[in-house]
C-alpha cells in the first residue's frame, strides 16, 4: 500500500475524533485533502490559504538569511571596534563568512525554533479543544517574530511572549482571522513591555553586549536610532549604503531595506500584499519627515534639543533604518488586521508610516515607532473602514431617496397598474 | 437605441469541453421529473394524486402562499411516483410519459390587445408564471406587485454554458410576443442584453430597451446588469426571465400550448462530444448524455453551468430553468505538496507559483477538488477584482453570517443573487461556500422583512 492509502485509512480512522484536527494539519501539508466542493460552484481556484502563506514566507526567508549573517558580522564588528578598528562592510569580504554564519545560525535559529515550536503547539492545543482545523495564520507568524526581536532574547521570555501573543492577541477573539491586533506585534509589544531593558537601550542589539558589559571588552551594541537620539549622530560610522543593504545593528531581520523592498516587489507581484498599504505608509512616513526637517531647518527647535537630533536626520533616510521597511512591507499589509477596504488602505497605511516617524522623533527612550504604530492602527482599522462602508451605505440611500423624488411619471403608472390589479 | 455597458472587473474561465453548435434530437425520455428543489421558497398543495393521468401542461400542485400560482406537468402520462424526503416533503414529482402527448389548450392571445390582468392570468394558470423571478430575495415573483423593471440577460459568460445567440436561432415570434406581455406588467422598462458583436435575434425585438454587454464574466448575469443599468432600491421590485424560457411563454401565448421543449447544451471536459440537443424540462439526463458518451466513470453531473448548477447524476433530471448540463471530474483524491509546488494546469487569480495569468486565453480542465479547506475569512481586496456591483462584497458575506438585518439591507442585499457571487467564491482563499451564505441571507431577509 502507498503512502498515500496508508494516510487515507488514517484520517478515516482519526474522523470525528478529538485528534483529528492534529493529524490533520499535518496531513495536508504532506498533501492536498480530496475534498471535493459541495455547496454552490462546482469548482475553486487553485490558491488556498497554505499557498498564501507560504508565498510570504519565501518573501520572508531572504531577510532571515541576511539576518543570520549580519547576526555574526555585528558580532564581530563590535569586537573590533572595541580594540579600535574600524570595519568597512564589504559582501564577499567579511560579510558572507562562515564565521559569521555559524555565529548568527547559533543565535538565530534558537529563536526561530522556539518561536514556531511554541506558537505551533498553543495552536494545536486551541484546535483539538475548539475541534476545528488548524489555521495557517501563525506560519507567517512563527516566522516574523524572530525577525522582530533583539538577538539576545532570552528563549525563556520569547516563549512566554508567544504564549500570551497567540491566546490573547488572537485565540480569544476566535482564531486566525478573527483578532483585532497583529499577533506577531502583540508578541513584541509583551516582550517591549514586560522585559524593557531586554527590548531596549544600547547594549541588547548585537550578540554577546550585553554579557560584556561593564567588562574590559565591552563592545557596543547602539542602533543607529540610538545614536540620533542620544544626540551622537555624528560617532556613527555608518554610510547610507549600509544602511541600505542592512550591515547595521537592528533587529535580526530589519537592517536590510534592499532585501526587504524585493521582498515587498515579490508580495506586490504575486497579488499577495497590497500595494496600496506599502506606497501610502511610505508616503506617510517621508511626509512626517519632511515636516521634522522643516521645522528643525527653520530653527523651531534648539540643536541642544534631545529632539534635534533625529529631527534633523535627512527625511528619506528614515526609511533605511530601524524597523519601519520592513513593518511596512511584511505587518502593516497583513489583512486580517488593517483595513479591509482599498480607500480604508490608503489611509490606514498613510498614518501608519506618519505615526511611525512621530513616535520615532519624539520617544526618546525607545527610538522605535513603527511596531506601536501599526498596532495603533490595527485598532483604528476597522474604524476606517466603517466610514469607507458607510459612504457606499449613503450613496445608496441617496439613490432611494433620489428614485422616490422621481415618484411623477413612473411611479404614476405604478399606481395605476396597482388600481388596475385590485 | 441602444447602450453599450462595459464591465471590467471579472474573471473569463475557460473550460475544455464547449458544446459544438449542431443539436441533436434527443431520444425520448420514459420518465420525466418535476424536482422541487428549482422552486425555491414555495411550499407545494399537490391537485392531482399519484397514479393519476395527466395532460402537458396540466397543473400538478399550487403555491402554498399564492393559490392561483399553478406549476404543470412538462409531457403528458401518469404520475407514476411522488417522491417525499422527511417531514414527507414532497422532493419530485415523476411522469411516466404517454407515447402521444396531449396538451392542455388555454385561450392565445395577442399581448397587444390583451389587458395586463389577462396576461397575468393566463400565466398563472398555464404554469409558465414560475419562469418570471424577482429581485430581491432571487424567488418566482409575486404576482401582486408590480415591478419597476423587468430584465432579460441575451449574454451567456458563465463557463460552458449555452450559446444563447445559437440557442434561440428562430424563435423571433415567440420572444416578440413574450416580451410584448410582460412589458404590460411593469411600470418601467422591459431591459434585453446582448453580447457586444454578438448576433442576437434579439436585437431586432420592439418594445425593449437594448444594451450592448461586453467584459468577462459576471457581465452575462443579470444581476450584474440589473445594477450597472437601474440598481434595485430597498422597496422595489425588478423582475428577470431568461430568454430560453421566453421562448416557452411565448408558444404558450401564440398556440395556446405549455411546449416545455427546449435545447440544451450539453458540455464539460468528461463528456466525449459535447453538443447541443433537443429535449424537454424534466427529461431524464440519461436520454442524451450517453449519446454523446463520457470518457470517465468518475465525474460529476451538473443541472446547469459549473458555477451555479446542481449536482445530479445521469439518472436525474434536466431542471425547470437549465439549459446547460455539465460534466466534469471528480477531484476527490489526494495531491502531492498541492499547497506548495508551482501549478501550471490550475486556474488562479494570484501569481503565487501559480501561472495561468501567464496564459489567460487557455483553456482548462478543472475538477471537484476545493483546492484547500475551508478557513476563516483572511485575505481581502481579491473578491472586489472579480465583483463588479458597486457593493462591498467581504462585507455583505459578513453581514449575512452575523444575520445582521440593517447591515445586510443597507449594504445591498437587495439587489443581489447567490449566482452573482459565484466568481467570488471561485476565487475565495479561504473556500467558504459564498453562494449558500447569500442565499440564507437572503432567506432570512425575506423571512423577517418580507
Amino acid at each position: 500500500m502507498s503512502l498515500k492509502s496508508n494516510l487515507h485509512n488514517l484520517r478515516e480512522k482519526y474522523k470525528g475524533k478529538k485528534m483529528a484536527p492534529a493529524f490533520n494539519a499535518l496531513h495536508t501539508f504532506l498533501y492536498t485533502p480530496n475534498e471535493t466542493t459541495h455547496s454552490g460552484g462546482h469548482i475553486r481556484a487553485v490558491d488556498d490559504l497554505k499557498r498564501t502563506m507560504n508565498t510570504v514566507i519565501m518573501a520572508l526567508v531572504p531577510v532571515l538569511i541576511f539576518g543570520i549573517f549580519n547576526a555574526g558580522y555585528q558580532h564581530y564588528a563590535a569586537v573590533d571596534a572595541a580594540n579600535g578598528i574600524i570595519r568597512q562592510a564589504s559582501l564577499f569580504g567579511n560579510f558572507i563568512t562562515w564565521e559569521n554564519f555559524l555565529m548568527g545560525a547559533w543565535t538565530v535559529l534558537p529563536l526561530v525554533i522556539v518561536s514556531y515550536v511554541v506558537g505551533l503547539v498553543v495552536e494545536f492545543i486551541f484546535a483539538v479543544i475548539k475541534g476545528h482545523e488548524v489555521e495557517e495564520g501563525y506560519l507567517v507568524t512563527g516566522m516574523l517574530v524572530p525577525l522582530i526581536v533583539p538577538i539576545d532574547t532570552p528563549l525563556w521570555m520569547l516563549a512566554v511572549a508567544v504564549v500570551f501573543g497567540v491566546v490573547i492577541g488572537k485565540e480569544v477573539f476566535g482564531g486566525t482571522g478573527m483578532n483585532i491586533l497583529n499577533p506577531a506585534l502583540t508578541i513584541r509589544a509583551f516582550l517591549f513591555f514586560a522585559y524593557p531593558t531586554w527590548m531596549s537601550g544600547d547594549k541588547v542589539w548585537v550578540h554577546q553586549a550585553v554579557e560584556k558589559a561593564g567588562g574590559p571588552d565591552a563592545i557596543s551594541g547602539e542602533t543607529i536610532l540610538g545614536f540620533l537620539a542620544q544626540g551622537k549622530g555624528s560617532e556613527m560610522t555608518y554610510s547610507v549604503s549600509d544602511m541600505f543593504f542592512g550591515f547595521i545593528p537592528g533587529s535580526v531581520g530589519e537592517t536590510s531595506t534592499l532585501l526587504i523592498l524585493l521582498g515587498g516587489l515579490f508580495l506586490i507581484f504575486t497579488k499577495i500584499a497590497s500595494w496600496r498599504i506599502m506606497v501610502s505608509a511610505v508616503a506617510g512616513a517621508l511626509v512626517m519627515g519632511l515636516i521634522f526637517n522643516g521645522a528643525a531647518e527653520l530653527g523651531w527647535i534648539a540643536e541642544t534639543s534631545k529632539f534635534y537630533g533625529l529631527m534633523s536626520f535627512e527625511f528619506w533616510k528614515h526609511l533605511l533604518v530601524g524597523g519601519l521597511a520592513f513593518g511596512i512591507v511584511y505587518m502593516a499589509t497583513d489583512p486580517v488586521t488593517g483595513s479591509q477596504t482599498d480607500k480604508g488602505k490608503w489611509i490606514y497605511g498613510f498614518f501608519i508610516g506618519f505615526i511611525s516617524v512621530m513616535i520615532r522623533v519624539f520617544n526618546p527612550a525607545y527610538p522605535e515607532g513603527v511596531f506601536l504604530a501599526i498596532l495603533l492602527m490595527n485598532v483604528f482599522a476597522p474604524t476606517i473602514d466603517h466610514y469607507v462602508v458607510r459612504a457606499n451605505v449613503n450613496k445608496r440611500m441617496k439613490r432611494l431617496q433620489a428614485s422616490a423624488d422621481l415618484a411623477g411619471g413612473a411611479h404614476g403608472k405604478a399606481k395605476e397598474l396597482k388600481a388596475e390589479t385590485v | 437605441m441602444s447602450k453599450d455597458i462595459r464591465i471590467k472587473k471579472g474573471l473569463n474561465i475557460n473550460l475544455i469541453g464547449e458544446a459544438e453548435k449542431i443539436t441533436s434530437k434527443a431520444v425520448l425520455s420514459n420518465v420525466y421529473a418535476i424536482n422541487l428543489q428549482d422552486f425555491h421558497g414555495i411550499t407545494p398543495k399537490m391537485l392531482v394524486k399519484q397514479g393519476a393521468e395527466v395532460k402537458a401542461g396540466q397543473p400538478l400542485f399550487f403555491n402554498k402562499d399564492k393559490e392561483d400560482m399553478l406549476f404543470v406537468s412538462p409531457v403528458s402520462g401518469e404520475l407514476v411516483e411522488v417522491v417525499r424526503g422527511a417531514r414527507r416533503r414532497i422532493l419530485t414529482l415523476k411522469i411516466l410519459a404517454d407515447k402521444s402527448q396531449e396538451f392542455v389548450e388555454h385561450q392565445t392571445i395577442v399581448p397587444q390587445n390583451a389587458s395586463t390582468e389577462e396576461i397575468k392570468t393566463l400565466l398563472l394558470k398555464s404554469g409558465c408564471w414560475s419562469f418570471i423571478k424577482q429581485r430581491p430575495y432571487d424567488i418566482i415573483a409575486n404576482p401582486d406587485v408590480t415591478p419597476k423593471a423587468i430584465f432579460i440577460s441575451g449574454y451567456a459568460t458563465s463557463p460552458l454554458s449555452a450559446d444563447l445567440d445559437y440557442i434561440l436561432q428562430g424563435k423571433e415570434k415567440e420572444l416578440q410576443a413574450a416580451i410584448g406581455a410582460l412589458a404590460k406588467l411593469t411600470s418601467g422598462k422591459v431591459h434585453v442584453s446582448v453580447g457586444k458583436g454578438s448576433q442576437s435575434v434579439l436585437e431586432a425585438m420592439s418594445g425593449i430597451e437594448l444594451h450592448r454587454v461586453s467584459g468577462p464574466h459576471p457581465a452575462g448575469l443579470v444581476g450584474t446588469q440589473i445594477n450597472k443599468i437601474d440598481p434595485i432600491n430597498k422597496g422595489e421590485v425588478v423582475w428577470t426571465v431568461t430568454p430560453q424560457d421566453l421562448v416557452i411563454i411565448g408558444e404558450l401565448l401564440l398556440t395556446g400550448k405549455y411546449n416545455a421543449e427546449r435545447i440544451v447544451a450539453l458540455a464539460g471536459s468528461s463528456v466525449k462530444e459535447p453538443k447541443y440537443y433537443a429535449t424537454k424540462i424534466g427529461a431524464e439526463i440519461a436520454t442524451f448524455l450517453y449519446a454523446s458518451g463520457v470518457n470517465t466513470e468518475n465525474f460529476r453531473l451538473i443541472n446547469g453551468d459549473v458555477l451555479t448548477g446542481s449536482q445530479t447524476t445521469p439518472n436525474g433530471y434536466l431542471g425547470h430553468y437549465n439549459s446547460t448540463v455539465t460534466a466534469i471530474p471528480e477531484g476527490d483524491d489526494y495531491e502531492l505538496f498541492g499547497w506548495n509546488k508551482p501549478v501550471f494546469d490550475k486556474i488562479s487569480t494570484t501569481r503565487s507559483l501559480t501561472f495561468s495569468w501567464l496564459t489567460p486565453n487557455k483553456k482548462y480542465d478543472l475538477n471537484t477538488n476545493t483546492n484547500g479547506e475551508h478557513r476563516a475569512f483572511v485575505v481581502t481586496g481579491m473578491y472586489e477584482k472579480v465583483f463588479p456591483l458597486d457593493i462591498y462584497p467581504l462585507q455583505l458575506l459578513k453581514a449575512c453570517m452575523v444575520k445582521d438585518l440593517d447591515e445586510m439591507e443597507q449594504l445591498g442585499l437587495y439587489e443581489v443573487a447567490p449566482e452573482d457571487f459565484s466568481l467570488t467564491e471561485f476565487i475565495c482563499i479561504s473556500k467558504q461556500p459564498h453562494q449558500q451564505i447569500i442565499r440564507e441571507g437572503l432567506d432570512l431577509l425575506y423571512k423577517e422583512i418580507g
